[in-house]
């Protein structure tokens, strides 16, 4: 069960239209390493994950990422909604046109469409686990690079607070992970 | 652990950066306070999952959840409804939460 929020997690606003900056965010809604793969990753692993700490994790982190999802696409459609035919056209996204007008799609900055192929539950929480913090890490590059791209300063302010949120969940992770190891080992033990 | 709590506050310029286009900017300062004090349990919440001996840090979640609440119920009565399927109330005569600007849309 989950309670929606008639609000955003931390505010958005843009200073005005950028197509351009919009085709390379939404890599973050829709890509390898974007908040889609990361929310469906954690939630998707509570079930398999021994220990009641780290099942919070994963389902809090998990329930956090829906909220950035909701972010970044806040971002995309604000940077895109009064896009003329001409301005797609100039980013590239003509294609996207075609398929989805205006219409946010789960892709990344190239259009690939987003895959089930990008996340994993091994079932084993230290291999589970690895990845998450993986994760965490390739999401906050990506941020990083965002940031690189960014001529909106505005823009830039929100990517820098969901950078800053996936260092966080690396911590929380890697602290998950020396729990279980720690339980592993006493398990065997006995 | 009243570091995680200020750091986070300290770390992102909550103050200054809404731009409205809607009509609702007179709920915009105590939305702003509820993002604030939502996102201090949000951090507190994530550390308890992995500290949960913490008790300092407990007495802190339980007092930031005091004031969200008071925030969401003034936020709910004064302007929009923020939650539905029964975990809010409607005021007025007709569905709020259907006319109400979504959050992308603000």
């Amino acid at each position: 069960m989950w309670v929606y929020e008639k609000k955003l997690q931390y505010p958005v606003n843009v200073s005005g239209k950028n197509v351009q900056l919009a085709k390379w965010i939404i890599t973050q809604y829709g890509g390898p390493d974007g908040e889609l793969a990361a929310s469906l990753r954690y939630l998707n692993q509570r079930y398999s994950i021994p220990t009641e700490r780290a099942k919070a994790t994963l389902n809090d982190i998990g329930t956090e990422e829906l909220a950035h999802l909701e972010i970044v696409g806040t971002l995309v459609h604000k940077l895109t909604k009064d896009a003329s035919i001409a301005e797609l056209k100039a980013a590239d996204l003509a294609g996207h046109y075609a398929d989805h007008d205006r219409a946010l799609f789960y892709v990344d900055a190239v259009g690939n469409p987003w895959t089930a192929a990008y996340i994993q539950a091994k079932g084993d929480p230290i291999a589970d686990l690895t990845e998450n913090m993986a994760a965490e890490q390739k999401a906050r590059a990506t941020y990083n690079w965002l940031i690189n791209l960014s001529d909106d300063p505005q823009v830039t302010d929100v990517l820098r607070f969901l950078r800053e949120r996936e260092v966080v969940h690396f911590q929380r992770f890697g602290e998950t992970l020396n729990y279980v190891q720690q339980y592993l080992d006493e398990k065997k033990c006995y | 652990m009243a570091l995680v709590k200020d750091r986070a506050l300290a770390d992102y310029p909550l103050e200054g950066v809404f731009r409205v286009t809607s009509n609702n900017a007179a709920c915009l300062p105590l939305l702003r306070k509820i993002q604030q004090v939502e996102f201090a349990a949000l951090e507190l919440n994530l550390y308890l999952d992995t500290h949960p001996d913490d008790f300092r840090a407990i007495e802190q979640y339980n007092r930031m959840h005091r004031e969200l609440c008071e925030l969401k119920r003034q936020y709910e009565q004064q302007h929009e409804p923020l939650l539905n399927y029964g975990f809010g109330m409607n005021n007025g005569r007709t569905w709020r939460w259907a006319e109400t600007p979504w959050p992308w849309d603000m």
